[in-house]
């Protein structure tokens, strides 16, 4: 199960430690599963991650700190305040700036022995089967599902493997993939689902810890696998339910008819993942609903005239609590039965945190039979900006 | 025969913000069914239009996937598990 340590052309492997070395992994080697043997293994190690938010943090500290020779940080997104809760390499002074190049800064502080490449950039077809070549280990800690189909298959077209972790709300899945007698991603799933079915973090939200736990998992996963030792995530898919503290497992099976791994591959080379997965653009676009809408400015200058304008709000209420435009609040989930608490004849505008959800409650109440109704475009974050910089945003 | 459906955390919303749900069902095609008739909004989540089971939403019992049994003829007995496991991408966010 080991991976085999390649080195750099020019580079030869590293056969011992130095005595400071020796003192800093001190309870690494006087492990008999680790000792010298295993921290020179570590030592000699090349490890990608890709992301490094959530799940990248607990990785990125712990496989520094662990003493892995060397790691690849891709992330082309820059810190913001809202990371902060759970990405928990940066501090509030990073704020602005590149996230692989602040996590190259904040580990290369943890252990300044090992190489750190901090790569800028997005990952993509075009550039992952040349990023991934120079690494023994594929971590995978991205956000979105055109992402992860790449990384699947360039590691299954390298033969690498990769240390999946994926997160929703309190909900954590891990496993291996790309194990030469191990199923790939796409045996577990053989498609996306559609964009807009399933939420992502930015809408769904994820309590702060979930990704330290479920990072670490793949931190452990990803330091047996050089150590060659243990069992691995190999073929078993580990289930983290936080709230209810409860950890499942289910048996991954490599599908003999795989597309990607299977005996008779259809798939050699990298697509356009973002074709595959339905979607343009790193985020899950709106669903294609074109409604009317008004501008915050508009809205603004329409209620200071005083107009009779209905203000919907249809977020939830643990939102509303955050803050609101004082609008009468019914949940988008609930607005079919609750729909006779509105008066068509009174002109209505919905709204919600970003414009998404109140077009689709646009769309809804146009089809019930609803006329006067309008979409405040850009939602409580457009209204903050552009009228009322005192509404927080979140 | 009661059998024990968890509902995962991204179609909680769907199933009235339950965790799980029991039904009495002697295959998985009639536990899910139960559950999609209980909480109408989960069909399209778990369905196709033609009442296909969507080929990203996964099922298990206990901790075998179904597509490797008899799929939704797979046979439920007292106590099984039923587990559904939609893909879910989060991580970096």
């Amino acid at each position: 199960m080991a991976t085999s340590t390649q080195t750099e052309p020019g580079t030869k492997p590293v056969t011992g430690l130095s005595k400071e070395e020796i003192l800093r992994y001190s309870r690494h080697l006087i492990m008999p599963e680790v000792g010298m043997e295993g921290q020179l293994k570590l030592r000699n190690a090349k490890v990608l991650l890709i992301g490094t938010g959530g799940l990248g943090a607990p990785l990125g500290l712990y496989l520094a700190a662990a003493g892995v020779g060397k790691l690849g940080l891709v992330d082309f997104d820059v810190v913001d305040f809202t990371n902060l809760q759970r990405q928990v390499t940066f501090g509030t002074s990073d704020v602005g700036k590149p996230k692989s190049q602040a996590a190259r800064a904040r580990l290369s502080n943890l252990n300044p022995d090992i190489q750190i490449e901090a790569i800028e950039a997005q990952l993509t077809s075009a550039n992952a089967l040349e990023l991934f070549k120079d690494y023994d280990i594929i971590v995978d800690g991205t956000d979105n599902f055109p992402t992860r189909y790449l990384v699947n298959d360039a590691c299954i077209l390298l033969g690498k493997p990769n240390v999946y972790g994926s997160i929703f709300r309190f909900e954590g899945q891990v496993t291996v993939f790309g194990m030469p007698d191990g199923p790939c991603y796409r045996c577990l799933y053989p498609e996306p689902p559609p964009p807009g079915l399933v939420p992502s973090c930015a809408e769904g939200g994820v309590l702060g810890v979930l990704p330290g736990i479920v990072g670490s998992i793949q931190a452990m996963e990803t330091i047996k696998l050089i150590l060659g030792s243990g069992d691995n995530l190999i073929g078993r898919l580990l289930l983290f339910d936080a709230l209810g503290m409860r950890f499942r497992e289910l048996k991954l099976r490599k599908n003999p008819k795989c597309p990607m791994c299977g005996a008779n591959r259809v798939i050699t080379k990298l697509i356009d993942y973002y074709e595959f997965c339905g979607v343009r653009g790193e985020e899950a676009p709106a669903p294609n609903v074109q409604v009317p809408e008004i501008t915050p400015r508009e809205l603004q200058s329409r209620l200071e005239r005083g107009e009779d304008l209905f203000i919907l709000d249809v977020r939830e209420p643990h939102e509303f609590q955050i803050c609101n435009l004082k609008g009468h609040l019914i949940p988008l989930g609930e607005l079919p039965r609750r729909v006779h608490e509105l008066d068509s004849s009174r002109e209505i505008v919905a709204h919600c945190r970003s414009g998404k959800r109140s077009a689709e409650a646009v769309d809804f109440l146009r089809k019930a039979g609803f006329r006067k109704v309008l979409n405040l475009k850009g939602g409580i974050l457009a209204w903050s900006d552009e009228v009322d910089p005192s509404v927080p945003k979140y | 025969m009661p059998v024990k459906v968890i509902i995962p955390t991204p179609l909680r919303p769907y199933a009235g913000k339950r965790a799980s749900a029991e039904f009495n069902a002697g295959t998985v095609g009639e536990a899910l069914r139960h559950l999609t008739t209980e909480f109408a909004d989960l069909r399209k989540h778990l369905f196709t239009e033609d009442g296909q089971l969507r080929s990203f939403v996964n099922v298990y019992v206990n901790d075998e996937d179904i597509r490797y049994l008899a799929k939704e003829n797979t046979a439920t007995k007292d106590g099984d598990t039923i587990s559904i496991i939609p893909s879910i991408a989060g991580g970096c966010f």
